[in-house]
């Protein structure tokens, strides 16, 4: 059905032609799911955009060949583009929200389509767009026409985006990162939709995806991509219990699943023995009854309604629960970046919910309770060399100074496995796993008791996370801290974490040690949780 | 859509604030600054009693609130003072002059918009072509401009050297009669009036500053348009349009203009602020009779009331365009005031 | 690069650094290099023009009134028989005088009023908003002739009234760099090593608004100019004879229709470079101060 064969992408950059993709080859069957899985800058995406020939300007097929049922797609002319787009091969996109035109009516953008292929007049539009929207299994759908993309959730507007690229339907359905940026519920049901439709449909689906696991839930093969080129295919089983590349060997490897310890993720060569700690029994941070309340436009919003849980010294604790359910709020607290409206947070017995926020940073205790942020870039001054954001704090909440300063510098750099040589660049000029650690090291400095990790690695390719996750691994049995671990998946938070607290629209569900919650769930929304992450295939030899 | 409805209230009530902050300032630029009001209204001419006389009848020997009280019953009454120059109430002689003004600010920005938005649209859509450097040194050189000195080239060159421009001095001819007073715009009432000759006559006369104001408000929205419609061919949105197959005139003016849009109607905010400014400036070069001559005249002779009432007419004037632009962008955006947060 | 650490100053290296990366912008835009080169020609006429031109600018002579360029007059000479060139250069001075010390102005005023309302929201936030938006109702002209009219007639007043007609852009400018920036995970991380909020605002997030800035400078200084020069043009502020661009362009505006184009022209094509200069070195002002520029 669909057959490419050394498909070469470029793109024209002030520098000279940039390849994205170097000779790739693939085929699809009719009815067939193909997963192609790659971190990113491996080109996975340029692929379909240059299937679609909607590569941005500069971007072109510079060789090989990409035929659709007996059309070449790559000499086809721009209007025969037109009618095969939206009619015989549509597209989803991940960030849906700003995938919509934001000031049309999703109905009418159905519409659009509908009408642009002749598949729709003007007199039955609106029944066919609404019959669209029921197809993705919209309630309301009559009401659901007449809504603009902001008052939809980012869920609802994936479903539109689904609508508008299967209104006509299309014998291929391309899915760009369709689930990045959804809560991990939600993103199950759009790709249970996703799949259910393209089943019944008898389509063919191509997922382009960073997560292997999704990939290998969802679709029957899977291509491998690494820098512009394909390193191995296979079915999904295949790849994960015996990948031949070392590519994908290390990319199963990375991914967090169930059933392996946190050094598994590392290369084989690189798994040192996990270093020795100690957990106390005496509470380091207590939180007791802790609320914040808002007030939002219409009345009181309660964003963490009187939470309760313990860290022990040395201990690891996740937070875990989906976008709005108190966790960041909750962290903020226990930072104090964010009054608590009432409720105690107990340091070492002293209540830190009594010091005003504002004043907390001349306190003594501000650097005992430090926080890596979720994204890195972010949270580096842009104007700071990474030099400079690491001694931040030490000039701040110590006495170093000059050369001594410089050398603790360097050790934490040296600690967090900065190459020291790269402490003189500036935020821009570091890669995504380089600032993670220049944020860490500069979180470590002033040498905390409790370290708040606001999902650290959420923004990370998965090799890139796993490395952080044992440096994380590594720095607490060494430097003997306890960290609030707050993230969103349960994978990653059963690997670090002791403990693990699941809230829910500021509440906590469940909590309790990790083996026991993640085991044996005993509330519904943790058991749904866990059963929304995707399951990888077990490796037979672990 | 109720939030909407009431979203567009609470912008029309917002409006209240800023006037009675605008009158609050116009009553300061009045009385409270260094230097005797009494002297400055009673004209350069006067006399030790006139001026007492002056400060009593504006009630300059109450203390200031009492005269804020008064000042603002006057101005519920329309009252703006009386001009010195001519004698006449203030209010009477910027209500006779401003359809002049009007009409020049309206032609000039009509002219400007016909002009600078398709100018930013070609840019935007082929970046780096020869479309594109004429806009981007147009909207440089075109920011750089003083108005009055482009006034004055265009006269040189086409009243002087080319002799194809009718003197510089009015709305029209003295060889015209005014057209009957309908709506103050010559241009409107000489066709209501059946009356080609004059119309033309009026047009030849408004070309050169209406051209002049274009040149000046041209620069900001080729750019702004330019730099929108940029944004919104980058969206997302237009790549899914792309890939559901959407022709290019639909996705180039469905979609991406009709966003691009909004920001561009922003600006017009900005540029109705500069245009009613290089509105006096031009009007002064073209002997053009409208508020800003008429307050150019006044600043000559000391006429006080008569600036003071023509920058308070000008502001409510402003206040009164913002809203209309706002407005207008309510139509267009349907998030108009959902994004409470 | 250099090795400084946040202790130090500016280095000789620093410096060293910052010349290079200077260098490094106006080689990657030559148009910006050439606003600079303009720009130095600009505030070389105001700094020694006086004492270099040919002719007094005041010295009237009605001998020689209205003489067209010539090479004893290369800008002609106005109806009182003055060297419209010396004039021109000699008025560079004051314009940019004018000019500068209003931005500087209402950079400061606007950058503290903005930085702390949009750091603190709340209150302080409306307040300030509702003043801006009451001075921002003005056409911004008409609000300066207003001000200059009741103020009196002065190159003080001017100054002053472009300072608060401009204040506002710098408030709105960096309230809103400074609320997008407050909530970012760099800020939050600055008060977790310890800083004061307002050492965060001041050392952290001011900086970081820098570069949009730079370009609402630069595009402020030639409107200021334009301004300034606009008021004189109808007869506030500046008064004859002082040489000032607007008041020349005015004077030879009468004899434009007479032919006489020299007075006005020169004086006109002075103020436009001047800001055309302006406007073209925002983009490579921004360039020097964003780090991110920097390869």
């Amino acid at each position: 059905m669909l057959s490419i064969h050394d498909l070469n992408v470029s793109f024209r950059t002030r520098r000279g032609d940039v390849n994205a993709v170097k000779g790739i080859s693939f085929d699809l069957a009719k009815g067939e799911r193909l997963g192609i899985v790659g971190e990113s800058g491996s080109g996975k995406s340029v692929t379909s955009y240059a299937l679609m020939r909607i590569l941005d300007a500069g971007g072109r097929i510079a060789a090989g060949e990409a035929v659709y049922s007996g059309i070449d797609l790559r000499r086809a002319s721009e209007s025969a583009m037109k009618d095969i787009r939206g009619r015989e091969i549509s597209m989803i996109f991940q960030n849906p929200r700003a995938a919509l035109n934001p000031i049309r009516k999703v109905g009418h953008q159905i519409e659009d389509v509908l009408r642009q292929h002749a598949q729709a007049t003007a007199a039955n539009a609106k029944e066919k767009a609404i019959a669209a929207l029921e197809a993705v299994r919209i309630n309301d759908a009559a009401a659901r026409y007449e809504a603009y993309p902001f008052e939809l959730s980012g869920g609802m507007c994936q479903r539109i985006v689904i609508a508008i690229a299967l209104a006509c339907n299309p014998k291929l359905l391309i899915a760009d990162e369709p689930t990045t940026g959804l809560d991990i519920t939600t993103q199950k049901t759009v790709m249970d939709l996703v799949d259910d439709l393209v089943r019944a449909r008898g389509m063919s689906s191509i997922l382009i995806t960073h997560d292997l696991g999704l990939a290998s839930q969802y679709c029957d093969r899977i291509v491998v991509m690494k820098d512009g080129l394909i390193v191995e295919e296979g079915d999904p089983v295949a790849l994960f219990t015996n990948p031949q590349h070392p590519y994908t060997n290390r990319l199963v490897e990375a991914t967090p699943r169930r059933g392996v310890r946190i050094r598994s993720l590392l290369p084989e060569d690189q798994r040192t023995p996990e270093p020795p700690r100690t957990i106390g029994n005496d509470p380091l941070l207590d939180v007791i009854n802790l609320k914040k309340t808002y007030m939002g436009k219409s009345g009181p919003v309660h964003a963490v309604k009187g939470i309760s849980f313990t860290i022990r010294e040395g201990e690891s604790v996740g937070l875990v629960g989906e976008s709005g359910c108190g966790k960041s709020t909750t962290s903020a607290m226990i930072v104090r970046l964010l009054e608590a409206s009432s409720g105690q947070i107990l340091y070492r017995g002293e209540d830190l919910a009594t010091l005003p926020a504002l004043q907390f940073a001349h306190h003594p205790l501000r650097s005992k309770i430090q926080m890596v942020f979720q994204d890195a870039t972010d949270s580096l001054n842009p104007r700071h060399t990474a030099r400079q954001s690491i001694a931040e704090p030490l000039l701040r909440m110590s006495k170093l100074r000059g050369d001594k300063l410089r050398a603790r510098v360097e050790e934490l750099a040296t600690l967090t496995g900065l190459p020291t040589h790269l402490l003189d660049r500036f935020p821009h000029q570091l890669s995504g796993g380089q600032k993670a650690r220049v944020g860490i090291a500069r979180a470590i400095a002033p040498d905390p008791d409790l370290l708040i990790l606001d999902e650290p690695t959420a923004a990370l390719d998965v090799s890139i996370q796993a490395l952080v996750l044992n440096l994380l691994c590594d720095l607490r049995a060494r430097l003997g801290m306890s960290y609030l671990f707050v993230s969103h998946d349960l994978n990653v938070v059963r690997l670090l974490c002791d403990k693990v607290v699941v809230m829910k629209g500021g509440a906590i569900v469940e909590a309790g040690s990790v083996s026991d919650v993640m085991d044996a769930p005993s509330d519904p929304y943790t058991r749904e949780l866990l059963s929304a992450a995707p399951q990888a295939p077990q490796r037979s030899i672990a | 859509m109720n939030g909407r409805g009431a979203a567009i209230s609470l912008r029309i009530a917002q409006a209240i604030p800023v006037v009675i902050g605008v009158i609050v300032i116009s009553f300061l630029l009045t009385r409270a600054l260094p230097g005797d009001p009494a002297v400055q209204f009673a004209g350069a001419a006067a006399t030790p009693e006139s001026i007492e006389q002056v400060r009593q009848s504006l009630g300059l020997d109450k203390p200031l609130p009492e005269q804020f009280i008064i000042y603002v019953g006057q101005l519920l009454q329309g009252d703006l003072g009386q001009s010195v120059s001519t004698g006449r109430p203030v209010i009477q002689e910027l209500a006779a002059r401003l359809p002049a003004s009007l009409e020049l600010t309206l032609v000039a920005l009509i002219l400007s918009c016909a002009i600078a938005i398709p100018l930013g649209i070609l840019a935007a859509t082929r970046p780096g072509s020869w479309v594109d450097q004429l806009c981007r040194l147009l909207v440089t050189a075109g920011v750089s401009l003083p108005t009055f000195f482009t006034g004055l080239v265009l006269i040189y060159v086409f009243y002087y050297l080319l002799g194809i421009a009718p003197s510089p001095l009015g709305r029209l001819d003295f060889i015209y009669l005014d057209p009957p007073h309908v709506t103050g715009f010559f241009l409107i009432d000489s066709l209501l009036d059946g009356d080609p000759a004059t119309f033309m006559g009026a047009l030849r006369q408004l070309i050169l500053p209406a051209a002049t104001l274009a040149l000046f408000t041209l620069a900001p929205i080729a750019r702004m348009t330019r730099t929108a419609m940029l944004s919104a061919l980058g969206a997302d949105y237009i790549r899914t349009a792309r890939a559901a197959g959407l022709n290019r005139g639909k996705i180039l003016y469905g979609y991406a203009f009709r966003n691009a849009l909004l920001p561009v109607v922003t600006t017009l905010g900005m540029v109705f602020s500069f245009v009613l400014g290089a509105n006096v400036l031009v009007e002064k070069v073209f002997a053009w009779p409208g508020i800003g001559s008429y307050a150019v005249e006044a600043l000559v002779v000391s006429d006080y009331a008569a600036v003071q009432g023509f920058v308070l007419a000008m502001a409510l004037l402003f206040v009164v365009l913002n809203l209309v632009i706002d407005l207008a962008y309510s139509i267009i955006d349907p998030r108009f005031g959902a994004d409470a947060k | 690069m250099t090795d400084q650490t946040s202790t130090a100053p500016a280095t000789p290296a620093a410096r060293h650094a910052m010349a290079a990366h200077m260098l490094y912008v106006c080689r990657e835009n030559p148009v910006t290099a050439a606003s600079f080169v303009m720009f130095a020609f600009f505030i070389l006429s105001a700094l020694i023009g006086p004492y270099v031109v040919p002719y007094d600018p005041l010295a009237t002579n009605s001998a020689i009134a209205l003489q067209a360029p010539s090479l004893a007059h290369p800008f002609g000479t106005d109806n009182l028989g003055r060297d419209v060139f010396s004039r021109v250069i000699v008025a560079t001075r004051l314009d940019l005088i004018i000019s500068v010390l209003a931005v500087a102005i209402s950079f400061v005023i606007g950058s503290i009023l903005g930085a702390i309302s949009g750091y603190r929201g709340g209150w302080i936030d409306s307040v300030l908003n509702r003043v801006l938006d009451t001075i921002m109702a003005f056409p911004l002209f008409v609000l300066a002739m207003g001000i200059v009219a009741a103020m009196g007639n002065s190159v003080t007043n001017i100054i002053i009234a472009t300072a608060i007609i401009n204040i506002p852009f710098y408030a709105r400018l960096v309230r809103a760099e400074v609320s997008i920036r407050r909530e970012a995970g760099f800020t939050l991380a600055a008060k977790l090593a310890g800083n004061s909020d307002l050492r965060v605002l001041a050392l952290h997030i001011f900086p970081n608004s820098l570069p949009p800035m730079m370009v609402q400078v630069s595009l402020n200084l030639g409107w200021a100019i334009l301004n300034a020069a606009g008021l004189s043009f109808i007869g506030l502020g500046v008064k004859p004879p002082t040489p000032e661009w607007g008041i020349m362009v005015a004077e030879g505006a009468n004899y434009i229709i007479s032919g006489e184009w020299w007075m006005a022209l020169f004086p006109g094509l002075w103020l436009l470079l001047a800001v055309f200069t302006f406007n073209l070195m925002g983009d490579g002002l921004r360039d020097i101060v964003d780090p991110r520029r920097r390869t």
